[in-house]
């Protein structure tokens, strides 16, 4: 395992930067956060090329957040052909296991072994191309998936890097503390840390109420060294968005179109859900977030 | 005090330094095996033999009356609170011996919630006994065994599953009326170990977790396929985090909308009940936080009367 040219290594050859994002607890938003650094990373030049690829193996979320639920992988002589979400501009390609499952309430029920297969044939066969940067969405806690993407990828090692995700309250942040033990044990460079959920809007009166409790995540980051990326408040127009991405898609493919709503080829070129995602409070809060990755990025290839 | 860093449970005692492990991809195979007596078994495919601890499991589970699942394919949509909860209002019957287990191996918050996170397992002649709450609660929890909170468990599945066997052999649980199970979100190891391991002393159900919104809805149909292929029979389905009333205003207004009809919807597509609904209260979080029960401390609350709904809901599906 120790030799530097695998059929992993030869893969992401051409690709830059790759960010894992982890969390040691589930449901705090590392997959909304994985789409949302993908689509700023994207956004953030007119020829960026970006990668989003989904471990979480038996609870893929990615597809459904593009708006790509129903999508399939085609076989090619070079490798499985991602599902690129703004089709034919071909900027940001997606893989997950979603894509192969024939109904979207199939189960995944797999055992280590077989999880450690399918990763190391997403990061061997698939057909990634030239990127930029290769966001990588996991699974919660850090169990057979982490330790298997840590291997396989041992070889691009230089290029590795990760974010964590925490919501406020202790429960949550001791899971991310678990978290930090792990990239520290397995010697990952951690960019910085997002506070998620912090806080929601009530849309009534506007009171600002914390659901999960504030401002753990900064205390947490302070106490361990590590960066703070910032915090994102409870977003339902980011929810509501990631949710329904189809009915969105075919909400706005009537609005552009009133009299003939069925032109897939005119819209495919808009990428709507970007334009609908930019228009969100969260956009704007996640463009510093960016900030401090790039600066991070920046710092860490430098040192490293 | 148990440490969990004992080794692998698939490792046998004789076997030579670095072994895989018998349940590894790499059985047989790595350089650690030349050598070793049981190569040829462990590199051969043939069907495992039969578990050896499954009849210590048998005869330990035999003592216990009912054994409850608590699923839920997404993270972070309540499993453990709602453990929790199940646990206290069972325990609040002073006739009653109530069991929690926390099989998450990764990510234990039963501890915290429990407000027991300090607390350590001791093993006795009779195996390790549990964390007590209250004289008839007791919990089993990998977050006992960890020399600090911090410490991550980097651990693949067969280790996983020896500690969840050893959960259900070595563990003093003595008479019990309940065993709640809360579980790490998914369809894995875990979920597969404990159904096997409980196969032949039977599950009285599972009860399912999720939120209102069609990413967690999504899980949680892979997790009712899950339960139909191995055969454990659902209770019904919880709606958490349905609704949130602002504490300003006391209009309530839904953070997770149910963009397809939320468990109701999945609840008629699949034939399953929904117990109940559970609002988001902010109260909830806290007391997980601070470790204390949620139904003692806001009874008043309309998350309290729908948990203690839900809780007699259960009871009655389940003929007690």
């Amino acid at each position: 395992m120790a030799s530097s040219d695998t059929p992993v290594s030869r893969r992401l050859q051409s690709v830059k930067h790759i960010i894992i994002v982890l969390s040691g607890k589930g449901g705090v938003g590392k997959s909304s956060v994985s789409t949302q650094l993908a689509l700023n990373l994207y956004q953030s030049s007119p020829t960026a090329r970006v990668g989003i690829l989904d471990v979480d193996l038996t609870g893929p979320s990615i597809p459904r957040m593009l708006g790509l639920d129903g999508q399939g992988v085609h076989q090619s002589s070079d490798g499985w052909v991602p599902v690129y979400a703004d089709r034919a501009q071909a900027r940001l390609a997606c893989m997950s296991v979603g894509f192969l499952l024939k109904k979207k309430g199939d189960s995944v029920v797999w055992r280590g072994p077989k999880k450690n297969g399918m990763i190391r044939q997403f990061l061997s066969d698939v057909r990634w191309g030239e990127l930029d940067y290769l966001v990588i969405d996991t699974p919660p806690g850090t169990s057979d998936e982490h330790l298997s993407l840590l291997e396989h990828m041992a070889p691009v090692h230089s290029r590795l890097s990760s974010v964590i995700v925490t919501t406020p309250q202790a429960v949550a942040l001791m899971d991310a503390m678990k978290c930090l033990s792990f990239t520290r044990a397995v010697n990952l460079p951690v960019l910085g840390l997002i506070e998620n959920m912090s806080g929601y809007v009530c849309p009534c009166c506007g009171e600002i109420s914390n659901v999960f409790s504030t401002g753990g995540g900064e205390e947490m980051a302070r106490r361990e060294g590590l960066k703070f990326l910032g915090s994102l408040p409870v977003d339902t127009e980011l929810v509501d968005l990631l949710d329904a991405s189809e009915m969105n898609e075919a909400v706005a493919n009537l609005e552009t179109n009133p009299v003939d709503g069925h032109t897939p080829e005119k819209t495919a070129e808009t990428f709507t859900l970007l334009n609908r995602y930019s228009k969100t409070s969260s956009a704007k809060l996640f463009r510093n977030i960016l900030n401090g990755v790039s600066v991070s990025l920046g710092e860490t290839s430098e040192s490293g | 005090m148990v440490q969990a860093q004992n080794p692998a449970a698939d490792v046998p005692d004789n076997a030579p330094e670095h072994c895989p492990g018998t349940e590894s991809e790499f059985a047989g195979k790595s350089a650690a095996c030349d050598g070793c007596d049981n190569q040829q078994i462990c590199a051969s495919n043939d069907p495992k033999l039969p578990d050896p601890s499954l009849p210590f499991i048998r005869k330990r589970m035999a003592n216990v009356r009912r054994k409850i699942l608590v699923l839920s394919g997404k993270g972070g949509v309540g499993k453990s609170t709602f453990t929790a909860q199940l646990g206290w209002a069972f325990a609040a019957d002073d006739q009653l011996q109530t069991g929690i287990m926390d099989v998450d191996i990764c990510g234990p918050s039963i501890p915290t919630i429990l407000g027991i996170a300090a607390e350590q397992v001791h093993s006795s002649a009779s195996g390790w006994s549990p964390v007590y709450v209250q004289d008839n609660l007791g919990v089993m929890s990998v977050g006992f065994m960890l020399p600090s909170s911090r410490d991550a468990v980097m651990w693949r599945g067969p280790k996983k599953n020896g500690l969840i066997a050893q959960f259900l052999k070595d563990v003093d649980w003595g008479e019990l009326d309940y065993l709640v199970v809360d579980t790490p979100p998914g369809t894995s190891d875990e979920h597969l170990s404990i159904v096997q391991f409980l196969k032949e002393s039977g599950i009285d159900g599972a009860v399912l977790i999720t939120t209102p919104q069609e990413v967690a809805l999504q899980d949680v149909r892979r997790e009712i396929d899950f339960c139909r292929k191995v055969g454990v029979r659902i209770l019904g389905l919880v709606e958490n985090m349905s609704g949130f009333v602002c504490p300003g205003c006391k209009t309530e207004s839904k953070i997770f909308k149910p963009t397809t009809g939320g468990a109701k919807r999945l609840a008629e597509e699949t034939g399953i009940e929904l117990l109940g609904c559970v609002p988001l209260d902010p109260r909830i979080g806290k007391s997980a936080d601070y470790g204390v029960s949620f139904l003692d401390e806001y009874p008043d609350s309309p998350a309290s009367t729908a948990y203690l709904d839900i809780i007699d809901r259960i009871k009655e599906i389940l003929a007690d």
